[in-house]
């Protein structure tokens, strides 16, 4: 041990720890400093950064979706609403466990166990602090199961909605389309801000192509909330300056359809697959559009299940599919007037000089027989009587000298082979033929030839031809108007919730007609007059207080073999022939231009064309049959 | 006239005032600056436990505890003080030991022996118990302290720390080891040792990372990158200096904070009122604070320079400088400049038993003060 071990120097060390003390002091003075420099930095420097974030943190805009504009017929008549629903919405940063969660809403009933895969999916496409919705129009009992387990579901609760509702229910679905559950597709294309709050989105029909007028735009408003992430409305002496940003109410539609007539159409054809499309041909006005069968959109409003879609989608009488605008079908003898009208401009036929019909066409050097539709023949012809009795040889004939070009350019002047351009999406152009549109359709070569054979049977709408049923009404109303051309629209008026005004939409004329002359006009409406006095129609203008010009056709479904005789009963259902009937009235002054197809209906004249004087009646006199009234039926004659 | 009379009176209340505290030993200045922060941390406590009036009840009982027992350890005699010191350490010791054995069988984090009418940490213990056995040590040894006793202090020191730590309660394990280190510095540790024992610090840094639980890895790396895991264990970091930060120079308005208010500061009552203070009192409101801090401990330490006695004068400055440790770590912590280890803010955090430690150490202080003409 050293001494000084054992004497300890009482000055030395008084100064030791005074030196160690002024040092602690210079340490404690320096972090000190530190610590006022962090605060300065925070507070001082970065104060407005924090603030950012610190506003940020609890403050959160919520979305208040804009109401959905309403849809009125053109009588005022409501098509599509909004109603209060209930449905489960889920905040997906504030569920724990997405998966135990579903699996739960599963287990108490809430969720199919189908959707579930779907329901996930829309959670995570949507942001984390969004509220997505995963179950549409919860019913009564639905409500109290979720609320008896609703501590179980963090992030879960049920939110009041406006959703949409179809007070017409079926009643011209095909026009009017729906909404439905806005899908992962969707989300790619539109502009999630503006769908923020909102579950559902035009999907077809005028609800898609009226989607962003019909919107509106979503107002916001700003809410306090906790570290959780729920609303408080005022904690303590907290209290914040809230903003509401007002949003813009969807726009009204005020449709062309007259859903009084859209009904008497629908319960014309009953059970049959069938389209109806009705226009004004003074401007494009759509005044009936049937599809049927059809469904019920408040289906997809609602929001359907798997099983409820799949039933919809594997019904072999396709209820969704829309005949109307999607459905292309060979026109048959409806385009005859069109082509008896190329043959006039072009100086091949004469109106009075008769035609020796034998029941057959054969063309020079051939021993094809193109026949007719009646074995024996028509005798004698002229123009009128070749179209009121639809005398095929008469336009075999024409159609071969006419040449298939100028069939081709005169067809489309009525705007066949092309979309109508009518305001709702979808339609289809279906074919108007020709040596360049064969070699683009066919990859073989030897496939690619036009024959003149073709060109025979093009003349009477049969071969490759197709045409929609949108499409031949828009080619009647040219007819019905001599010329003039409207691109057909679903929507007359818009108009603003707010201030009630209304804006007309003004209609869309295409360019007119300029090849016939009004001599040739007057004689091919007369020979389609003569179809509904005397020819295949007769029956069906039978005490019609109004003049009605039409033509009847019917599209092969099943082709005949050459000396075969075509034998109805031995066919099947859906093998048999589709029925066309196609007419406007009044012919002083039309007012109306309809195409009726009967998928399977075998004959225009007993199938098609009564029906379409029922809605002829209904849009010309009011005159109404009763719901439960049977549907007007012919007996098979013709073609 | 009128001024003497006042005068005279203020004397005359200040005198009997200096009477009654010298009779119960304690020292004024210290008094005022502890009670001052121990009522600001009140105030702040009502707004921080989002107005529940049962906190703060249950923190001025607390308190209340605090104080009693530092008017108690205010009246022990020096002497016996010094006498304890060993077996207060051998009992800390033999506690910790048992805590971590039935944590050991119990397989889980084990901090706290139960009373059955309070729970009670050894380790809080070891926090005063250290620094009073090295202080014991090195009483009558020569300083600066030759190679043997440093080597003895250090063992001392690094077994109740490790056996803290494996707890695991990093926290306090790393207080123990510096109440223990201000000790051994106070008692004139030469210079060429710290600069080697800080150059070893950061080697056996590197090793001890190693040996840390996953959790605690996980605070280091937070605290270098909060951004890195915004949700996870960044999130405390994270939401205290925004509310620090947006709080500004003059703050948002008592009970106004909303980062407090509306719970996105977690643990806002506890280890992070510091953070509520900084938001709703602004940067005045926590350089009043900070200031007050410094008065006490630069107080303790001045009263330290003025003992005589070796054991008194380094116990009494360990507590000053244990003091600043407490007050810098956790404000620091808060402030994003250091990791997050849970050391509450002295006598503001609500909890724990920290506070009851400090003022019993206060306590210690005042008597060696009191009684420091009366060298052993």
């Amino acid at each position: 041990m050293s001494l000084r071990g054992i004497i300890k120097d009482f000055w030395r060390e008084q100064r030791l720890f005074e030196q160690r003390a002024i040092a602690a002091v210079v340490i404690i003075a320096t972090l000190s400093l530190l610590l006022v420099g962090r605060l300065v930095w925070l507070q001082v420097v970065r104060y407005d950064y924090y603030t950012d974030l610190s506003q940020g943190n609890r403050v959160r805009i919520e979305p208040l979706p804009a109401p959905r504009g309403i849809i009125y017929d053109r009588q005022g008549l409501i098509l599509a609403e909004n109603q209060p629903a209930y449905q489960l919405e889920l905040v997906p940063e504030q569920v724990p466990d997405l998966d135990a969660t579903l699996q739960g809403l599963v287990r108490i009933g809430l969720l199919d166990a189908d959707d579930v895969d779907d329901a996930k999916r829309t959670v995570r496409s949507r942001r984390p602090f969004d509220s997505v919705p995963i179950r549409l129009h919860l019913s009564e009992s639905d409500m109290a199961a979720f609320g008896v387990n609703r501590f179980e579901f963090p992030g879960v609760d049920i939110r009041t909605r406006l959703a949409r509702s179809y007070p017409q229910g079926e009643t011209a679905v095909h026009a009017l389309g729906y909404v439905g559950t806005v899908s992962a597709a969707d989300l790619a294309r539109i502009d999630r801000e503006a769908y923020a709050g909102t579950s559902t989105i035009g999907k077809v029909g005028i609800e898609a192509a009226y989607e962003d007028p019909l919107r509106g735009r979503n107002g916001s408003r700003e809410i306090m909330v906790n570290a959780r992430g729920r609303s408080v409305e005022k904690l303590g002496t907290l209290q914040a300056a809230l903003q509401t940003r007002p949003g813009e109410p969807g726009t009204d539609l005020f449709l062309t359809l007259d859903l009084e007539v859209q009904r008497v159409a629908e319960q014309a054809v009953r059970d049959q697959r069938a389209a109806i499309v009705a226009l004004d041909p003074n401007n494009g006005d759509v005044i009936a559009l049937v599809s049927r069968p059809g469904f019920d959109p408040n289906l997809f409003a609602r929001g359907l299940t798997r099983t409820e879609y799949a039933a919809l989608n594997e019904n072999p009488d396709r209820p969704l599919f829309n005949r109307a605008l999607r459905g292309t079908y060979p026109p048959g003898s409806t385009i005859k007037p069109v082509v008896a009208l190329a043959g006039l401009t072009h100086g091949i036929i004469e109106p009075d000089k008769p035609f020796f019909c034998i029941g057959y066409f054969s063309l020079p050097g051939s021993s094809h027989r193109f026949r007719d539709w009646r074995p024996k023949g028509h005798g004698a012809v002229d123009l009128r009587s070749a179209i009121s009795q639809s005398c095929d040889p008469y336009f075999y004939s024409l159609s071969n000298q006419l040449g298939v070009r100028r069939l081709n350019a005169f067809l489309g002047q009525f705007g066949l082979g092309k979309p109508t351009g009518i305001d709702i999406g979808g339609e289809k152009s279906g074919i108007l033929p020709s040596p360049e549109w064969k070699k683009t359709a066919f990859k073989q070569r030897s496939a690619q030839v036009w024959f003149p054979g073709e060109t025979v049977i093009f003349g009477i709408g049969q071969g490759y031809m197709t045409s929609t049923p949108l499409q031949l009404a828009h080619m009647t109303a040219i007819l019905a108007t001599r010329g003039k051309n409207f691109e057909p629209r679903l929507v007359r008026a818009m108009r603003n919730p707010r201030t009630q005004r209304m804006t007309e939409l003004t209609p869309a004329p295409l360019p007119p007609l300029q090849a016939a002359s009004a001599e040739h006009w007057d004689l091919i409406i007369d020979g389609m007059r003569a179809v509904m006095e005397g020819g295949t129609a007769t029956r069906s203008a039978a005490g019609a207080p109004y003049s009605i010009a039409g033509k009847t056709g019917t599209a092969q479904v099943f082709s005949v073999a050459q000396n075969a005789r075509y034998n109805e009963s031995a066919i099947a259902e859906r093998l048999r022939d589709h029925a066309w009937f196609v007419a406007f009235a009044p012919i002083e002054a039309p007012r109306i231009a309809i195409a009726v197809l009967v998928e399977n209906g075998r004959s225009g004249s007993g199938t098609a064309a009564p029906i379409a004087r029922t809605v002829m009646d209904a849009y010309l006199l009011r005159k109404f049959p009763p719901a439960d009234a049977a549907a007007p039926s012919g007996d098979v004659t013709e073609e | 006239m009128l001024r003497e009379d006042v005068d005279s009176t203020t004397r005359r209340t200040l005198t009997q005032t200096a009477r009654v505290l010298g009779a119960l030993r304690l020292d004024g200045p210290l008094l005022i600056g502890l009670g001052l922060i121990a009522a600001y941390g009140q105030f702040v406590l009502y707004s921080a436990s989002g107005g529940d009036w049962g906190a703060v009840l249950r923190g001025s009982v607390r308190l209340g505890l605090g104080v009693l027992l530092m008017l108690v350890f205010a009246q022990l005699k020096p002497g016996f003080l010094r006498r304890m010191s060993p077996w207060l350490y051998a009992l800390g010791l033999l506690l910790l030991i048992i805590v971590d054995a039935v944590g050991y069988v119990g397989k889980g984090a084990q901090r706290w022996l139960d009373l059955g009418f309070m729970r009670f940490q050894p380790s809080e213990l070891m926090k005063l118990a250290v620094p009073m056995t090295c202080a014991w040590v090195l009483r009558e040894r020569a300083l600066p302290p030759d190679g043997r006793t440093l080597l003895l202090l250090a063992a001392l020191i690094l077994v109740p720390t490790a056996l803290t730590i494996i707890q695991p309660d990093l926290g306090t394990g790393l207080l123990i080891l510096m109440a223990g280190g201000i000790v051994v510095l106070l008692a004139g540790l030469s210079v060429r040792i710290i600069v080697g024992l800080g150059v070893g610090a950061i080697f056996s840094a590197w090793i001890g990372w190693y040996f840390l639980h996953d959790y605690q890895r996980q605070r280091v790396l937070t605290f270098i990158d909060p951004q890195a895991d915004p949700l996870g264990s960044g999130y405390h970091i994270i939401q205290s200096t925004i509310a620090i930060g947006s709080g500004g120079i003059f703050g948002k308005g008592y009970l106004r904070g909303t980062q407090g208010q509306l719970e996105f500061l977690p643990e806002r009552h506890t280890d992070f009122v510091f953070a509520v203070i900084g938001e709703e009192l602004g940067l005045l409101g926590a350089l009043l604070l900070i200031g007050l801090y410094v008065f006490v401990v630069l107080r303790a330490l001045f009263l330290a320079t003025q003992m005589r006695d070796t054991f008194a004068r380094l116990l009494s400055g360990c507590l000053a400088g244990i003091f600043f440790v407490y007050v810098f770590i956790n404000a620091g912590m808060v402030s994003g400049l250091l990791p997050v280890v849970g050391v509450p803010l002295p006598l503001v955090s609500y909890g724990g038993t920290s506070m009851v430690t400090l003022l019993a150490g206060f306590g210690m202080l005042m008597s060696l003060y009191a009684n420091r003409k009366l060298a052993a």
